[in-house]
Formats: C-alpha cells, structure tokens, sequence
C-alpha cells in the first residue's frame, strides 16, 4: 500500500514479508530512543506531554492499542499515507499518531468531552476529520467518509465491538484492512476473555477474513488485536 | 437534507465558505453508502482538487465538531441547573428528618443526638419493638437523603469546572453552579450585567428596595464568596462589586471561549488585596 522510499529497507510491501517486529512498520512509524528509552514514534505535534526529540514523538503501547498491536510485531498492512477510517478516536491520544502517518483520516467519536480535546488534536493536522457521531450508524457519515479506504482502525471498547466492524467493512476497499481491538470486559464482565473473544471473532466472520489474532499482554490486559480484511 | 440526497456527499448543496450550512449537512445528513467523495467534490466543482476538497473538509468537520461540543457541554449548565436545587431540597429534608428522627429516638434509646450524624448513629441500633423500627427506619431515610446530597455535590463538582471553568475557579463549583442555576443558565448569566449578579439571589431585598420598603442590597448569593463574606463590613460593598464583575467576565469567558485565563483570576486577587490594605492602612492609623 505504500512504496515510500524513505521507509526501512526492509519494510514490507506484501503480505509475505517477514514478521520480525520492525519489519511490519509503516513508513512514518519508526522505533527511536528518546528519553532514554526505546519507543515507537511518529513525526507530529505534541499532544499528551510525551517524550519527544526534534519533530519525533514517542507513542507509548501501554496507552494504546494500536501501539501495543506494533510492539507486539502484528502484521497490520498499515502503510505510510493510508486512507484510514478510525472508529473510537477519544481524546486522540492514538489517532494523532495515525493522523501522523497515515494519509486522509476520519476520526469517530460520540462522545462530546473527549471531543474537545480531539479538537485540539485535528486542528494542527490537516488531514484529520474529526467526526462525532456514533460508530453503530455508519449511515450518519457515509455521506462524509470516503469509499474504498485502506484501514479501519478501531477501539470503541463498548459491548458489540465485533458487530461495529461488521457495519462499518463498507467502507473498505476489496484489499483493505481492519485492526481492531477487542476488550472483553466491555462485552461480558464475568465471562471467560478467550470465549469473548472467540464470539467476537466468529461474528467478524460475518463480513471479514480474519488474518491474525493476539492478545494485547503485557500492554493491556485481556484485550485481543485482530486484523482482517473484508470478504 | 432530503430523501432524494440519499446518495449524495456532505457538500453536495453546501455554498462554498458556507460554514453553518456545512455543519447543518454533517451532522443530519446522511448516506445509504460511502463514495468516492473526493472525486465527485472535484467533478461537483465543489474543491478545485482533492487537496482542496480534504482542506474545507477539515476546516468543516472540525467547525461542526467545535460547535456541537459546545452546545452539549451547554446543555450540561442545566443539568447543573437541576442538580443544585436537587441537591438543596435533599439537604434540607435531611436535616428536617434528622431532627425529627432525633426526637423520636430520644424518646426510646439513652443518648441520641441531634442532627445527620445523630440520625446515623441512631440507624445502627438495633430496634427490638416495633416503635423502635419505626424510629431507626426513620434515621436511616434521613441518612440516606444526606448522602445523596454529598453524591450530588459530587457530581457538581466534576462538572461545574467543564461547564464554566473560570467560573468554578474563581467561585468554587458550588457558587459558580448557584449562580448559573440562578441565571437560568451559563449564557442567561454571561449576558447579566455585573451589577445584576452582585445582587443574584437576594431578589426580595431587591424587590423591597424598589418599592421603596429598603436600602438597596449590597450582595446576594456571592455573600458566600470568601473574598466578601470576610473583608471588614464597610468594604464589603467594594469587594462585592469587585467579585461580581471579574464573576461576570468569567462567566463571558467561559461562554464565548472556555479557556482558563490566568488573567482574570489574578486581577480579582489583586483587588481584594487593595480593599483589605485599606483595613491595615486603618488599623494603623488608629494605633
Ligand atoms: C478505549 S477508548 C479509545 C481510546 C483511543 N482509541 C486511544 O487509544 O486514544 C473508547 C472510545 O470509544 C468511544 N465509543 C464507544 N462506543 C462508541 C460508538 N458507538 N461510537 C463512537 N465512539 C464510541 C468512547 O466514547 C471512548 O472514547
């Protein structure tokens, strides 16, 4: 998806490239040391106090998913300038960091108080769209988001996590991704995670090929990455 | 939007620049699937390119965002608004049924006190007739309602510094949620002239005044404000008038921008500090 020359030599251009942890990076995201302390990172504005050294900024896992999903060495297909779909954005925290590498972003949000710092977010990037509206009812922003996009990256944490996916694979182009994270908690607080995520899984089956699933420990507990692609 | 705009993108009818018609589409539109927005938005001569288009994207959804935010964090003034009076009402009939539980009590158990923390000691006993029941039942109702004003307070204040941030910093969340409530809301207050909120919640002695019946009130509720409530009685009216006005620009503040603005807060310090001098300067002259 993205042929950037200034990218690794070995970063990946096709699913068969090798899984060592950097190697699945996309251009733009690179593993520096700042402060002292190896970290992924991304060329942006600050946003939440984080480490940085000249334009870098470090992206920690501990605080997001999809941070966590690269540490882990997850074959996401995220490339440098992709289209990207970002259901759950918050306060931003994560999404300024695809924002930063990525191309076109739409960020979704229902809720209005992290909004606003996600207002703050937007505003220095220019090609991040901050939408707030409700992930459940693709049909309030189909009218805004584009068609045939790379990636939906998600992270609403709130029960149906699965079923959100499912709505919006519309969105995807045929050879698109989705990089979710499914938390358990937020579906059954006293269930098994395995037999949560095994659910959750099956209903993605609903619309996705599923290409690869991990558990998101150490980073976060009884949260599962999945990365599949529309069928 | 109509039905017919079904399949059409957000900046279909939207004039350029426009950015209120804009917002208006993104939130209520919508679409039965997603397109190739970009490309029809260029063919639409809506953006010249698609880096055109994606910039008056940006400048849209963030306005459409910044001001939706806005408009529900004001919604939230009345349910500030709801909770201060729920909050009053709980107190009080807690203390009425604390009082009243306390007498009761004392007439069936040795050493009952007065008040919430008598009701709650009194709720722990354990009733052997049925009178006792009744008794203890009764303090534990009172108790109850005495915690579900601290919940309230609680909840107020969280939100009160969202709300009005300046506001809650200069008045503390409490004050700052009586004078909205008082207002009738955050922009009612911030439309108020200062003079008007110096006197918030003493509106019978306002009434009294213009008819004639007395002087006119120096404070109303922001009696309560620190910076009035212990300067010296004779510069109460200065510090009165002083508190009101910088409340006034917090509220505008917090209204028309929501920022936090050190500013404000150290002009009004300053002040206060000018008025007590006065008191010292006094005191020394007596000596
Ligand atoms: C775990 S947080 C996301 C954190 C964020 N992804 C980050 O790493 O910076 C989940 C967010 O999803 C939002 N959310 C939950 N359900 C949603 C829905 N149906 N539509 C839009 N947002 C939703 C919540 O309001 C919350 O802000």
């Amino acid at each position: 998806m993205s042929d950037d020359p200034s990218t690794s030599a070995d970063a990946p251009t096709s699913a068969d490239a090798p899984t060592s942890a950097d190697s699945v990076l996309p251009a733009g995201v690179e593993r520096r040391t700042i402060g002292g302390e190896e970290t992924l990172a991304t060329r942006g504005e600050p946003v939440y106090g984080e480490p940085t050294d000249g334009d870098w900024r470090a992206w920690n896992a501990s605080r997001s998913k999809l941070g966590a999903t690269f540490e882990l060495g997850m074959e996401t297909g995220l490339a440098g300038g992709d289209r990207v779909l970002y259901l759950g954005a918050a306060a931003g925290t994560t999404v300024s960091h695809v924002a930063d590498f990525a191309g076109p972003t739409y960020a979704v949000e229902f809720a209005p108080r992290p909004t606003r710092d996600l207002l703050a977010v937007a505003e220095p990037r220019d090609r991040l769209f901050p939408l707030l509206k409700d992930a459940r009812a693709p049909e309030t922003y189909a009218h805004v988001v584009e068609s045939d996009l790379d990636a939906i990256v998600q992270d609403v944490a709130t029960r149906g996590q699965a079923d959100v996916a499912v709505r919006n694979a519309q969105f995807l182009a045929d050879d698109g991704r989705l990089v979710a994270a499914i938390k358990a908690r937020s579906e059954d607080v006293t269930a098994d995670p395995e037999a949560v995520f095994d659910r959750a899984v099956d209903r993605l089956g609903d619309a996705y090929e599923v290409l690869e699933r991990r558990r998101l420990e150490p980073y976060h507990d009884d949260h599962l990455a999945v990365v599949a692609r529309p069928r | 939007m109509t039905d017919s705009d079904a399949d059409s993108g957000w900046f279909e009818s939207v004039p350029p620049d426009d950015l209120e018609v804009a917002r208006e589409v993104i939130e209520n539109g919508s679409a039965e699937s997603p397109k190739d927005w970009p490309k029809q938005a260029v063919e639409a001569r809506f953006a010249e390119d698609k880096d055109n288009y994606y910039d008056r994207l940006h400048e849209a959804a963030n306005y459409a965002a910044r001001e939706t935010v806005k408009e529900r964090e004001r919604a939230d003034d009345q349910q500030l608004k709801h909770s201060i009076r729920a909050m009053d009402d709980c107190e009080r009939t807690a203390n009425e049924l604390a009082e009243r539980a306390a007498e009761w009590a004392g007439s069936l158990f040795a050493d009952v006190d007065a008040g919430i923390e008598g009701a709650r000691e009194v709720a722990t006993r354990q009733p052997d007739t049925e009178a006792e029941r009744r008794a203890v039942s009764l303090a534990e109702r009172a108790v109850d309602l005495a915690d579900e004003a601290a919940a309230i307070r609680g909840f107020i204040e969280r939100t009160a510094p969202s709300v009005a941030p300046n506001l809650a910093a200069m008045a503390g969340p409490v004050l700052a949620t009586r004078l909205i409530a008082l207002a009738g809301g955050l922009e009612t207050l911030a439309k108020k002239p200062s003079g008007t909120v110096q006197v918030l919640g003493a509106e019978d002695a306002l009434f009294a005044h213009l008819e004639g019946r007395a002087p006119s009130p120096k404070h109303g509720i922001i009696f309560t404000h620190e910076y009035v409530r212990e300067t010296r009685p004779e510069d109460r009216g200065s510090a009165a008038r002083a508190v009101a006005g910088k409340l006034t620009i917090a509220a505008r503040i917090d209204h028309y921008s929501g920022d936090l603005r050190e500013e404000v807060h150290e002009e009004l310090r300053d002040r206060i500090a000018t008025i007590r001098a006065r008191a010292d300067a006094d005191e020394e002259g007596d000596r």
